[in-house]
C-alpha cells in the first residue's frame, strides 16, 4: 500500500487512540475501562506497525508485537484477575463529575496541540501531526490518575500514560532503540506484579481500595 | 435529459410525505424481528394516520389558538425542511433557503410551538413534557453545532448542497473528523427524534414520556398531522445524515436517469439506517433524565474531537 | 441646507424642550399633560430616528460647535455614520415606547403625580440622544451623567417601597463607578498621550489623531471597557440590572433595557474602532470571553427567575453578551487585517443591537401591560391570560420568538450572522484561536437554546393554561395606545427578520468606515431575498421564502382538511382520565426550570428545602408541604460583599477624624495652612 494511504490510516488510528484516552477518563464501569485500555493498546500496536512500514524501521514490528502481547493480552488479563480476586465492585467514583472532567480533557488536548506546534514545524517525518495526540494521551492518562478514587484505575492511568509515551516516540523519531523498548516492557511487567502485591496488602489493611482511605495514614496533630 | 428542478423538488416532497411513515413501519418491523415477535405490516403507520384523519377532533375547553395552530405549523416546517435537504438532487430551487444552521432553527421553532401547545392545556403532563423537551434540546444544541462545525470544516461551507458536493468528491472514509462528527450526529439524532435511550416513542407512562406528554391532548386530524410530522422528522434526520456523510448517489443535477437511480439508492440507504437504529434501540435501555446530560455531553465530546482532529491531523 | 440630519435632530431637541416648557402650565390637568407630553416625545423620537437613518444612508458627517459650556471648552457635536446608526436605534424604540406610554402612564393617574415621570422621561431621552452625538470628552460625560441621573429618578418613581430605593441606590453607585472609569479612560486618551498642556485634546478629533503607545492604549481600553461594561451590564458588573429594571415603570424599563444599554455598546465601538484604531488580538479575545460568559450566565440566571421583569432584565445581560461576541470577533479579525470577516462580525453585532432594542422593548411593553392589568409581577400567580388579553399575548409571543432566535423573525438573522462569523474563524492564522473559538460557538448555541427554553416558560406560565391567581374576570386587555406601540414594535421585529439584505445594505458604509470591509454586495449576491454573507456556496438563508413556504403549506393543509365539514367538539380536559384538574396542578415557573436548575445549579448558590407541615401521621401520606427555594447570585458574595465590607471599614477608619470638637477642626485648618506655606 502506498505512503498516502498508510499515513491516512495512521491519522485515523491516532484519532481512535485519542478517543480511547477520553473514554478512559469518563467511563465509569471497571470492565469497560479494561476493554478500552485493551483497545488502546491494539490501536497503538497497529499504528506502530504502520510507522515501521512508513519509516523503514523494521524493529518497530517487534515492538508492535510486544505491545500487542503485553498491553492487549497480558496486562488486561492480570488486572481482570485482580479485580475478580479482590471482589472490587464495578462502578468507579470520581473526584469531579463527568462533564467537568470531559471539559478539562478538551482543554488539555488543545493545550498539548499548542505546545507541540514548534516541533511540528521543524520535523520532517510523515507522522509529525500525531505528536499532539501522543502528548494529549499522556496528559489524559495523568488526568485519569488525578480524578479517580480507586487504586486500580490509577494504575490504568499510569499505563495509559506509558501508551502515550510510546506513541510519542514513534511519532517523533520513528521509535526508540529496541533495547530501550524491551527494558520498558520488562519494567511494566514487574510494575504490574508489584502493584498486584501492594493491592492485596492495601485491601487487607483498609478493607477497601478507595485511595481516600489512605488519607488516614497522615500524621494527626 | 434534464428535468426541471421544480419537478424534482415536488417529486422529492412527495417521496418525503409517502416514504416517511413507511420508514417508521420498517423500523417497527425490524424491532419486532430482533425481539422475536410478529411484526405489523409495513403500511400500518399509514393506516393509523388515515384513520386519525377521519376522526373528529375533541378540543379541551380552555385550548387556545396556539393549540390548534401548532399541528399545522409543525407539519409545514417538516415539509419545507424536506424541500431543502438534498435528497434526490443537489440542485433544488429551495436549497438556498436555509443552510444547516437555519435548518436546525426551523426544527427549533416547531419544537417551541409544540412545547407551548403542551403548556396551553394546563395539565401537569403538558408542562412536564415541555420542560423536559426544552432541557434536552438545550443540551443537544451545542453538540449539534459542533458536529455542524466539524462537517463544515471539511465541506468548506454550511450550505447542504455544497457540503454534499464537496464530500462526495473527496475520500472521506478515512477522515477522522467526519467519523467523529458522524458518531456525534447519531447520538444527537437519537435525542432530537425522541428514540431510546433518550425517550421512548411507544410509552405513555408519566415517568418516561417526553414527546408524548406534550401531545397527549391532541386528537383527530391534529394528532394525525403531528404524528406524520414526527415520522417526517425522523426521516429528515436520516436523510440529513446521508446528505452530510454518505452523499454518493445523490445526483448533481436533475438528469432523468440519475434521479431515477437515486430513489432506489435512497431506499437502500434508509433500510441500512433502519437496521443500525434498531440495533441501538434494542441494545440500550432508556436512560434516567439526568443521565441524558452525560449522553449529550459525550456527543459534544465526539464532535469536539472531530473538530480538533481536523486541525491536528488533517 | 435647510433639511439635513443636523437640522432634524435639532428640531427633535426643540420639541423636547417644548415639552419641558409646557409642563409647568399643564401639570394641573394630568391627563392632558400625559397626552400632550408623550405625543410630543413621540414626534421628537421620530425626528431622531429619521435623522439617524438619513445620516447613515447618505454617509454624511456634520460637526457643529455649541457655544455653551465652559470657557475654552465649548461643546462639540458630531453626527456621523456611527452616531447616525445609534440615533436610529434610540429614536425608533423611543418612538414605539412613547406611543405606548400614552396609555401606560395613565395607569398611574390618581395614585401619584406623573409630572416628574414625564420630565425625567424627556431628560432621559435627551441624554441618550446627546451621548451618541457628543464629540468631545466633556460633553460626552455631561450627557452620560444626565442619562444616568434622570434614569435614577425614573427608577425611583415608586419610592415608597424600600427595595425600590435600594435598587435605585445600587444602580446609582455602579453607574458612577463606571463613569469614573470612563473619565479616567478619556484622561489617558486625551491627557497622557498629548501632554497636559492645552485643553484642545479633549475633543474626539484630537484623540483620533493622537499617536498612542501600546501600553497607554491598553490602559485606556481597559478603563473604557470596565466603565462601559458597568453600564451595559456585562458580568460581573451586572448586579444592578436585575434590581433596577424591574422596579422602574415598564415604559422606562423598555427604554433602559432597549437603548440605554446600547449607549454603552456605542461607547465601546467608538473608542475601540474609531479613537484607538490599531490594537492587538487579545483585546478582541477578552471582549469575546466576557461576551460569552455574560451570555451563558445571563440566560442561566434568567431561567431561575419567576418575576417576569427580572427574567427579562437577565435576558438583557445575555443579549449584551451576544452583541459583545460579535464585536469581539470583529476586533479579532481586524487585528489580523481580515476586513471582510471583520465587517461581517461587526454587522452581526450591531444588527443584534437594533434587534434587541426592538424585541426587548416589545417584551417589556408586554410585561407592562400584564402588570397594568393584574398588578402582579410574579409569574406563579398568573396563567391563562391569553383569554383575557389576546392581543398582548400575540405581541408578547412575537417578542418571545424573536428573542429565542427563531426564524423568520429578527433575532435569528443576527444570531445566524454571528454563527457565520464564528464558522469563518478557521481562516485565522493563529492555531490556538482556531481551536478555542469553535468552543465559543458551541456556548452561543447553548445560550440560544436555553433562551428558547426560558421563553417557553415565560410565555407558557404567564399566558397559557389555567389562571393560578385570584383575579378572575377583572383582567382586561391593554389600552389601544399600548397595543399600538406593541404592534409597531412587533412589525419592526418582523420586518427586520424578513428584509435583512436591505438592512445590511444600509449598514454597510458603517462597517466600511469602522473596519474597512463591505459585505453588502456579497450579502445580496443572489438577489434581495437571499442573505448570503460571504458567498452563495458558503451559506445562504432566505427568510421571505421560508416564511412564505411554511405559510403556504399551513394554509393548503388547513383548506384541504376543512374541505369536509369536520366537527370540532369542545370537552373538558382529558388529562389521562384525571377528573379534578385544578389550576394548582399545572407546572409553575419554578418546576419548569427544575431540570435545568439541577444540571446547571453548580453555578449558583441554591438552597432548596422541603418540609412536611404540619407533621403528618405517616410520611408516605403528606398532608401539606412547605417548599422553600432560594437562588442567590454568587457574584454578590464573591465580589460585592467584600467590596462593601472594605468600604465600610475604610469609612469607619476615616470617620475617626470627625471628633466633634471645634478645637480639633481648627487644628486641622491650621496644620493645612502651615503645610501650604512651607511647601509652596
Amino acid at each position: 500500500m502506498n505512503v498516502q494511504l498508510a499515513s491516512h490510516l495512521n491519522s485515523l488510528l491516532a484519532s481512535f487512540i485519542l478517543l480511547t484516552a477520553f473514554g478512559l477518563v469518563v467511563q465509569r464501569r471497571m470492565n469497560a475501562l479494561l476493554h478500552l485500555f485493551a483497545w488502546q493498546g491494539f490501536f497503538l500496536a497497529v499504528s506502530t506497525a504502520i510507522v515501521g512500514y512508513l519509516g523503514g524501521a523494521h524493529d518497530l514490528y517487534i515492538s508492535s508485537i510486544l505491545t500487542l502481547a503485553i498491553k492487549v493480552v497480558l496486562l488486561p488479563y492480570i488486572l481482570h484477575r485482580l479485580i475478580v480476586k479482590l471482589k472490587i465492585h464495578k462502578e468507579v467514583e470520581t473526584v469531579v463529575n463527568i462533564p467537568a472532567t470531559m471539559l478539562m480533557g478538551i482543554v488539555l488536548v488543545i493545550f498539548s496541540y499548542h505546545l507541540t506546534a514548534p516541533i511540528r514545524e521543524l520535523s520532517t517525518l510523515v507522522t509529525r501531526s500525531t505528536l499532539a495526540v501522543a502528548l494529549a494521551t499522556v496528559m489524559l492518562g495523568f488526568l485519569m490518575m488525578i480524578t479517580r478514587k480507586h487504586a486500580v484505575t490509577q494504575i490504568i492511568g499510569f499505563l495509559a500514560m506509558e501508551n502515550g509515551l510510546l506513541f510519542a516516540a514513534t511519532s517523533a523519531t520513528y521509535g526508540m532503540p529496541l533495547v530501550v523498548e524491551l527494558g520498558v516492557a520488562l519494567d511494566l511487567l514487574i510494575a504490574a506484579f508489584i502493584f498486584g502485591m501492594f493491592f492485596f496488602h492495601i485491601s487487607t489493611t483498609f478493607d477497601s481500595l478507595d485511595v481516600d482511605q489512605m488519607a488516614r495514614l497522615k500524621e494527626e496533630d | 435529459m434534464n428535468i426541471d428542478p421544480f419537478i424534482v423538488e415536488v417529486f422529492q416532497v412527495a417521496v418525503l410525505l409517502i416514504v416517511a411513515p413507511l420508514f417508521t413501519g420498517w423500523i417497527k418491523m425490524l424491532k419486532c424481528w430482533f425481539q422475536g415477535r410478529t411484526s405489523p405490516s409495513l403500511f400500518q403507520p399509514w393506516r393509523d394516520i388515515l384513520k386519525l384523519f377521519t376522526k373528529d377532533v375533541t378540543l379541551a375547553e380552555n385550548a387556545s389558538w396556539i393549540f390548534r395552530f401548532t399541528p399545522y405549523l409543525v407539519f409545514g416546517v417538516s415539509v419545507i425542511a424536506g424541500g431543502i435537504i438534498p435528497v434526490l438532487s443537489m440542485d433544488l430551487p429551495l436549497s438556498a433557503t436555509a443552510d444547516v444552521i437555519a435548518l436546525v432553527a426551523l426544527f427549533s421553532i416547531a419544537r417551541f410551538f409544540t412545547a407551548l401547545a403542551g403548556m396551553d392545556i394546563g395539565t401537569a403532563f403538558g408542562g412536564m413534557g415541555a420542560s423536559r423537551e426544552m432541557t434536552i434540546a438545550s443540551l443537544a444544541e451545542p453538540a449539534m453545532l459542533m458536529a455542524v462545525f466539524a462537517v463544515s470544516l471539511v465541506g468548506k461551507s454550511t450550505s447542504l448542497s455544497q457540503m454534499a458536493i464537496v464530500i462526495s468528491q473527496g475520500h472521506s472514509l478515512l477522515r477522522p473528523s467526519l467519523a467523529f462528527a458522524l458518531l456525534a450526529f447519531i447520538l444527537i439524532t437519537l435525542a432530537e427524534t425522541g428514540r431510546i435511550p433518550v425517550d421512548n416513542p411507544a410509552t405513555h407512562l408519566e415517568l418516561t414520556m417526553i414527546h408524548e406528554a406534550m401531545i397527549l391532548e391532541y386528537s383527530g386530524r391534529h394528532l394525525a398531522l403531528i404524528e406524520w410530522a414526527s415520522m417526517m422528522k425522523l426521516f429528515l434526520f436520516a436523510v440529513l445524515g446521508i446528505a452530510s456523510f454518505f452523499p454518493w448517489g445523490i445526483p448533481r443535477n436533475g438528469e432523468l436517469f440519475a434521479v431515477a437511480v437515486a430513489l432506489p439508492v435512497l431506499l437502500f440507504k434508509l433500510a441500512g439506517i433502519g437496521v443500525v437504529l434498531v440495533l441501538i434501540e434494542t441494545g440500550l435501555a432508556k436512560m434516567r433524565i439526568f443521565r441524558i446530560t452525560e449522553f449529550l455531553g459525550s456527543a459534544f465530546l465526539f464532535a469536539t474531537i472531530g473538530m480538533l482532529s481536523y486541525f491536528m491531523l488533517e | 441646507m435647510l433639511l439635513s440630519p443636523i437640522s432634524i435632530i435639532s428640531s427633535s431637541f426643540a420639541v423636547l424642550l417644548l415639552v419641558l416648557a409646557l409642563t409647568p402650565f399643564l401639570r394641573l390637568n394630568q391627563r392632558l399633560l400625559i397626552n400632550v407630553g408623550f405625543f410630543l416625545a413621540t414626534i421628537a423620537s421620530f425626528f431622531a430616528a429619521v435623522a439617524g437613518f438619513w445620516s447613515l444612508a447618505d454617509g454624511m458627517t456634520t460637526q457643529i460647535i455649541l457655544p455653551i459650556g465652559l470657557p475654552d471648552l465649548p461643546f462639540h457635536l458630531r453626527i456621523d455614520l456611527l452616531s447616525g446608526y445609534f440615533l436610529a436605534v434610540v429614536g425608533l424604540l423611543a418612538f414605539f415606547v412613547s406611543i405606548y406610554s400614552i396609555g401606560y402612564v395613565k395607569g398611574f393617574l390618581g395614585q401619584r403625580s406623573v409630572t416628574h415621570l414625564l420630565v425625567f422621561y424627556v431628560l432621559f431621552l435627551a441624554g441618550m440622544l446627546l451621548v451618541v452625538l457628543a464629540d468631545d470628552a466633556l460633553f460626552f460625560l455631561i450627557a452620560w451623567e444626565m442619562m444616568a441621573a434622570s434614569s435614577y429618578f425614573l427608577v425611583l418613581y415608586e419610592d415608597e417601597r424600600v427595595e425600590n430605593r435600594r435598587a435605585a441606590f445600587l444602580y446609582l453607585v455602579v453607574a458612577h463607578v463606571g463613569a469614573i472609569a470612563i473619565l479616567l479612560s478619556f484622561g489617558v486618551l486625551a491627557g497622557l498621550t498629548t501632554g497636559f498642556s492645552g485643553f484642545q485634546n479633549y475633543t474626539f478629533d484630537a484623540m483620533r489623531a493622537a499617536h498612542l503607545p501600546p501600553e497607554l492604549a491598553t490602559l485606556a481600553f481597559l478603563l473604557a471597557f470596565v466603565g462601559f461594561s458597568a453600564k451595559a451590564g456585562v458580568i460581573p458588573l451586572h448586579i444592578w440590572l436585575p434590581e433596577a429594571h424591574p422596579v422602574a415603570p415598564s415604559n422606562v424599563s423598555a427604554l433602559m433595557s432597549g437603548v440605554m444599554l446600547k449607549t454603552a455598546i456605542y461607547g465601546i465601538v467608538r473608542i475601540v474602532f474609531d479613537l484607538i484604531h490599531t490594537f492587538p488580538w487579545w483585546w478582541g479575545a477578552m471582549v469575546l470571553v466576557f461576551g460569552l460568559v455574560s451570555a451563558v450566565m445571563g440566560v442561566l440566571y434568567a431561567l431561575m427567575q419567576h418575576d417576569l421583569k427580572r427574567l427579562l432584565a437577565y435576558h438583557s445581560v445575555e443579549n449584551i453578551g451576544i452583541i459583545l461576541i460579535g464585536i469581539g470577533l470583529a476586533m479579532i479579525f481586524t487585528s489580523f487585517n481580515m476586513s471582510l470577516l471583520a465587517a461581517l462580525a461587526l454587522i452581526a453585532g450591531l444588527y443584534h443591537t437594533l434587534n434587541h432594542a426592538m424585541f426587548k422593548g416589545l417584551l417589556f411593553m408586554g410585561a407592562g401591560s400584564v402588570l397594568h392589568a393584574t398588578h402582579e409581577r410574579n409569574m406563579e400567580d398568573m396563567g391563562g391570560l391569553i383569554r383575557f388579553m389576546p392581543w398582548t399575548a400575540v405581541f408578547f409571543l412575537i417578542g418571545c420568538i424573536s428573542i429565542s432566535a427563531l426564524p423568520p423573525f429578527n433575532g435569528f438573522v443576527s444570531e445566524w450572522l454571528t454563527y457565520q462569523a464564528f464558522l469563518l474563524s478557521p481562516a485565522l492564522p493563529s492555531p490556538l484561536l482556531n481551536l478555542m473559538i469553535p468552543l465559543g460557538a458551541a456556548l452561543l448555541a447553548l445560550t440560544s437554546a436555553l433562551a428558547a427554553a426560558c421563553f417557553v416558560k415565560a410565555f407558557g406560565v404567564t399566558f397559557l393554561g389555567h389562571h393560578r391567581g385570584h383575579h378572575g374576570g377583572r383582567i382586561h386587555e391593554a389600552k389601544w395606545s399600548m397595543r399600538l406601540g406593541m404592534l409597531l414594535a412587533a412589525l419592526a421585529c418582523f420586518g427586520l427578520g424578513i428584509f435583512p439584505t436591505y438592512m445590511i445594505r444600509w449598514m454597510d458604509p458603517l462597517a466600511e468606515k469602522m473596519v474597512g470591509g463591505k459585505i453588502a454586495a456579497s450579502a445580496s449576491g443572489l438577489g434581495w431575498m437571499w442573505l448570503t454573507p460571504i458567498a452563495a456556496e458558503r451559506a445562504s438563508y432566505s427568510a421571505p421564502l421560508a416564511f412564505i413556504g411554511i405559510l403556504a403549506v399551513v394554509i393548503a393543509t388547513y383548506l384541504l382538511l376543512h374541505a369536509r365539514p369536520g366537527a370540532i367538539h369542545r370537552a373538558p380536559l382529558w388529562d389521562c382520565g384525571f377528573e379534578k384538574v385544578t389550576s394548582r396542578m399545572q407546572y409553575t415557573a419554578t418546576s419548569f426550570a427544575m431540570p435545568l436548575r439541577r444540571i446547571f445549579g453548580f453555578l449558583f448558590s441554591i438552597k432548596e428545602h422541603v418540609r412536611q407541615f404540619p407533621p403528618a401521621p405517616h410520611p408516605a401520606f403528606p398532608d401539606r408541604l412547605h417548599y422553600h427555594l432560594r437562588v442567590r447570585d454568587r457574584f454578590w458574595t464573591w465580589m460585592y460583599q467584600p467590596v462593601i465590607d472594605v468600604s465600610f471599614w475604610l469609612s469607619r477608619r476615616i470617620g475617626r477624624m470627625q471628633q466633634g470638637r471645634i478645637q480639633i477642626y481648627l487644628i486641622y485648618s491650621f496644620v493645612t495652612i502651615l503645610v501650604l506655606l512651607i511647601f509652596t
